[in-house]
């Protein structure tokens, strides 16, 4: 255990790092600072426990007692250094802690609400003609995916061509400055993609438009720098020896790129498009100005408005109509079925990268 | 470097429309509509077709109820309402894009030669259909009855009356223990009509204590504010000391303040708005049109058993479109939302208050007046 | 045109040049160009719907005072519930960030780099849900504490709000939404510290920490500083957790924890747009404009950053 492999891996470095300082004299055995850590964890608790529970006071209380603790004792067996060093493995640790907090108090909230009306009815019913109790989203779901799959047929070909230009063709300042600026773009805040495809849309058809159309195009403008992005990259590692025995085959290039590099990459690009897709499938403010709500099922994205699941959940929750709870239940529930299929496709991406990804040893 | 790219594209493609792929089978209850067909249908005619109308965001629940009870009197009719808000309702009507329009407002004086334009010589028709009355919701322990006169609500919006134990306040309850608490007032954070007629009503009858104009954005910073009707109940109801304005449908177990009119104080109900409405006058103007009943709503009203914080929104259409269908489709849409049966089903849907027998009577001649062109 | 130009172009092997070439290298041309476009067209396509509202008189714009003033509480309170959020992530995404790549077992890492992502896979909207019905309310026991032990500071001169909707919640609820975005170019960054620079720390008998911060954050500083200016950018532009959470009333204050707070452009613009219409939409869409020009700039900035990094440590 003590004996180091010749060739460690990069960051196995750092945990190597305080194995020779073990044999330091005064060193605290492994488990002490995690026991000290955890005492004052417990402190903390019995604190909250006195002054009336709290989730994020109790937060508070225990990371600082549990780090001060740790620190402390190091202190005073192992001295300063050692104990800096310690200090700053609780704070960072700590930290890890904290950012896991809201996650799982979400995930927790949204499934304990939500969980309410995960029902048959909302997956098979819309809201046309509900008042107060059952009705459900099955229009802003089937708003949501077809909205979601307008923008993918928009932003895949546009994005994947736009990324095999910059790795194939593009050089020099053009290739610069599409690279920069499909960075940038991806910093447009969605509010502002909903104002200019609302803008766009105005121009022709007058004010207060507001179709399925608009919606995709405004996720479009938020979903094509994504897909370069990922598509680049994908297509940069595959190896150029495989691009150069095709035109030694008298291959063209562009049956090179679409027979050759593309397939090659195709797993990476799956998944960078599928993270994509759950990137801008959970987008509500360009589809609360572009797309509206609606209460019946519309599938022509070419005529009118339509309702999608973050709006739905967002209108189901400040505009509930009476009595409030059985829209707010649904609102909980259409957020819970966001979450769902977000994660659904980032599991989905990480499935294609294992599974589709060409077997080769690096 | 093993490739089998074309089975791996076609595996990948598969699997990715997949997770797109949803079971289509329709709306249940969409489709069990358009199904259960025959009923009773009080207007003796089958019709079909597809009304469309836009407007007030107000309206919006009450237009559920009319919907959804007109498609038992002719389910071959789809009523689709957008609710875009009162302006781009009115603007859509006019630029003829929708069938009617659900209005806050009354059609001002640009937008009548618009009308004329859009709807030929006769004009256009503005019916009162929907009246709600907006509560003064308050969460005060120990405090169940609450008189507050006009410029007291003034003064705690405006923030000059800042606590509970004020004497203005006590002066109006002298049986009530007012603790000495501060007040926190809450309002709509959105753009909406609620605020625009709460703050039309304080204009008129808050005197100095409201020197404000009235607005659909609610003008006094440094509130609590709370985005829609319910955002606006709940932070009421989770604060103490606190005051707000809501729909009396949204109201739930808060405490409900009565309003003072004239000598006396009044308790919102479905009647007492029903009664302002119907009191108050018609807008006095020769160039309107004959169907347009546009009223000026009495705020300041003192008459026994009116209720003046009200949100009264207009349909407004055409007393002669192009062709038969829409005219039938009009006129028998409206009917029923005009019937004591509609207003009753926008009574269950939205909390609103029935429109008066006069009124009814009035807005059924202007219906019954609507027809082709030419 | 200039598609024949791009075989020769290449530097590795000269492919037959057919049509099929020109039509391929000419679409995929066709599209990077047209991803600048876009972003142009949003720009002239917002310019366009707010030029009615740049030229209108003061008095048509909403508060009757003009654009400039309509905009100034908006264009704060943007600025500051991003600051807050800043202040508040950065520090904690480059511990998590340092956690990840220096602390955590390395068979785990990877897991754990996932499960921090998954923060940022998580919508806005349902950040608001979860802010105004779980984290706002539970933090009002803390904002009393705030005012009555710091109600000397004017950040906390209260009072407090009732239900916790405050400019500082937002903050927090922005600084969660953000931190993913920090970390991972932080991670990225430290990944790429040199394993030599590190080695040579330890061997001089340095603890973990005096290693790091020798060798690891100096490295890593201006991927840290792009990372943040990033994450900058995405608190200005975020719309339904800030519209959802805040409590909107009232004017410029530096007071985070009554409930009087200024709105940020965003989130007035969710709120009012559906409803508007005439020169109000025109109003909004040029608060929008306001927002796209700061990001944009924002976003350039950053960008400047992080590949000014890349380059140096690609001639490494």
């Amino acid at each position: 255990m003590s004996v180091q492999t010749p060739t460690p891996a990069p960051t196995t470095g750092a945990s190597a790092v305080s194995r020779p300082q073990q044999q330091h004299d005064r060193s605290l055995p492994r488990w002490v600072p995690l026991a000290v850590f955890a005492a004052g964890v417990a402190v903390a608790a019995l604190l909250s426990a006195l002054t009336g529970f709290n989730v994020v006071l109790f937060v508070v209380y225990a990371v600082v007692l549990g780090t001060v603790a740790v620190y402390v004792v190091s202190r005073v067996t192992e001295g300063r250094r050692r104990a800096t060093d310690r200090l700053v493995t609780s704070v960072v640790t700590a930290a890890f802690g904290i950012a896991m907090v809201p996650l799982v108090a979400l995930v927790w909230e949204v499934v304990g609400r939500g969980i309410e009306r995960f029902d048959g009815e909302f997956f098979n019913s819309s809201l046309q003609g509900i008042i107060g109790e059952g009705g459900g989203a099955y229009h802003a779901l089937m708003g949501t995916v077809i909205i979601t799959a307008l923008t993918t047929l928009l932003s895949v070909p546009i994005g994947l061509l736009a990324a095999i230009y910059l790795v194939e063709y593009a050089r020099g300042r053009l290739k610069r400055a599409i690279t920069f600026f499909v960075d940038v773009m991806t910093g447009i805040p969605s509010i502002v993609a909903g104002l200019f495809a609302y803008a766009l849309f105005v121009l022709i058809f007058g004010p207060g438009i507001r179709l399925g159309i608009m919606g995709a195009i405004a996720l479009s403008v938020l979903m094509i720098p994504v897909v370069v992005r990922s598509a680049e990259e994908v297509l940069k590692l595959v190896p150029n020896e495989l691009r150069e025995a095709s035109y030694a085959l008298g291959v063209p290039k562009w049956r090179t790129i679409t027979k050759v590099v593309i397939p090659t990459a195709i797993a990476g690009i799956g998944t960078g498009v599928t993270l994509a897709i759950a990137r801008v499938i959970g987008e509500t403010a360009p589809l609360l100005i572009t797309v509206g709500i609606t209460n019946a099922t519309n599938f022509d994205p070419f005529d009118g408005r339509m309702a999608t699941l973050p709006v739905y959940a967002y209108y189901q929750l400040t505009q509930p109509g009476v009595p409030p709870e059985f829209a707010i239940d649904r609102a909980w529930t259409a957020a819970l079925l966001l979450i769902i299929l977000v994660m659904g496709l980032n599991v989905v991406a990480r499935l294609i990268s294992r599974f589709f990804a060409p077997k080769t040893g690096r | 470097m093993k490739l089998s790219t074309k089975t791996r594209a076609t595996t990948l493609s598969v699997a990715l429309a997949s997770t797109l792929a949803l079971a289509a089978c329709g709306a249940s209850n969409e489709t069990a509509e358009t199904a259960s067909g025959g009923g009773d249908t009080s207007s003796g005619s089958e019709l079909s077709g597809t009304l469309v109308g836009a407007g007030s965001s107000a309206q919006q629940a009450a237009m559920q109820g009319w919907t959804a009870g007109y498609s038992s009197v002719q389910p071959g009719v789809t009523v689709n309402y957008d609710p875009v808000g009162s302006g781009g309702g009115r603007e859509q009507f006019l630029a003829g894009g929708t069938d009617f329009a659900g209005s806050d407002a009354y059609l001002d004086e640009e937008e009548l030669t618009q009308a004329e334009e859009r709807c030929g010589t006769a004009g256009a028709f503005e019916l009162v259909n929907y009246i709600a009355p907006i509560a003064v919701v308050y969460n005060l322990e120990g405090v169940d009855e609450l008189n507050l006169p006009p410029a007291v609500i003034a003064g705690i919006f405006n923030q000059q009356i800042t606590n509970w134990n004020d004497p203005a306040i006590a002066e109006a309850n002298p049986d009530a223990t007012l603790p000495d608490l501060p007040i926190t007032p809450v309002n709509r954070s959105d753009e909406s009509g609620t605020t625009e007629n709460f703050t039309e009503y304080l204009a008129a009858a808050g005197g100095d204590a409201w020197p404000h104009e009235p607005s659909g954005d609610w003008p006094v910073a440094g509130g609590e504010a709370a985005q829609g009707t319910s955002g606006v109940v709940s932070a009421v109801a989770a604060g103490n000391g606190t005051i707000g304005y809501a729909d009396l449908s949204q109201a739930g177990d808060l405490g409900v303040a009565n309003v003072g009119v004239g000598e006396e104080f009044v308790a919102p109900s479905a009647e007492a708005a029903a009664a302002v409405v119907e009191n108050s006058e018609q807008v006095d103007d020769a160039d309107r049109p004959e169907y347009s009943y546009a009223i000026d709503l009495a705020r300041d009203t003192t008459e026994s058993g009116n209720y003046p914080i009200v949100l009264v929104s207009y349909h407004i259409g055409c007393v002669e479109y192009e062709d038969q269908e829409t005219v039938d489709l009009v006129k028998d849409f409206l009917t029923y939302v005009a019937s004591e049966e509609g207003q009753q089903a926008a009574a269950d849907a939205a909390g609103s208050a029935p429109i008066s027998e006069g009124l009814r009577e009035q807005n059924m001649a202007a219906i019954d007046a609507i027809t082709v062109a030419g | 045109m200039t598609a024949t130009r791009t075989p020769s172009d290449q530097s590795t092997t000269k492919p037959p040049r057919r049509p099929g070439d020109r039509i391929f290298a000419g679409s995929a041309k066709g599209a990077g160009i047209l991803i600048l476009v876009i972003l142009a067209g949003v720009a002239v396509f917002l310019m366009a719907e707010a030029l009615p509202a740049l030229t209108a008189p003061a008095e048509e714009i909403p508060g009757d005072e003009g654009l400039l003033s309509y905009i100034a509480p908006l264009l704060f309170g943007t600025l500051l519930s991003a600051v807050i959020a800043l202040l508040v992530a950065t520090p904690l995404a480059v511990a998590i960030a340092l956690f990840i790549t220096h602390y955590a077992p390395r068979r785990m890492a990877q897991g754990l780099g996932y499960v921090v992502d998954l923060l940022a896979a998580i919508p806005s909207i349902v950040y608001g849900f979860w802010g105004i019905f779980w984290l706002a309310p539970k933090l009002v026991p803390f904002y009393r504490w705030l005012e009555e032990n710091l109600g000397f500071i004017p950040l906390f001169a209260g009072p407090t709000s009732s239900t916790g909707r405050t400019m500082l919640t937002v903050g927090l609820v922005l600084a969660i939404m953000i931190l993913p975005i920090i970390s991972a170019i932080s991670r990225e960054v430290f990944r790429q510290v040199p394993t030599l620079h590190k080695e040579a720390a330890l061997a001089l008998g340095a603890t973990r920490w005096e290693m790091i911060k020798m060798a690891v954050i100096p490295y890593g500083k201006s991927g840290i500083i792009g990372g943040a200016m990033l994450g900058l950018g995405r608190a200005l532009g975020e719309t339904m957790a800030v519209a959802i959470i805040l409590s909107v009333s009232g004017g410029i204050t530096f007071n985070l924890i009554s409930s009087a707070n200024p709105a940020t452009i965003a989130a007035n613009i969710a709120l009012d747009f559906p409803e508007s219409t005439g020169i109000d939409v025109n109003t909004l869409i040029a608060s929008g404009l306001a927002l796209f020009v700061i990001t944009l700039a924002v976003n350039m900035l950053a960008r400047w950053i992080v590949n000014r990094r890349a380059d140096f440590s690609g001639a490494n």
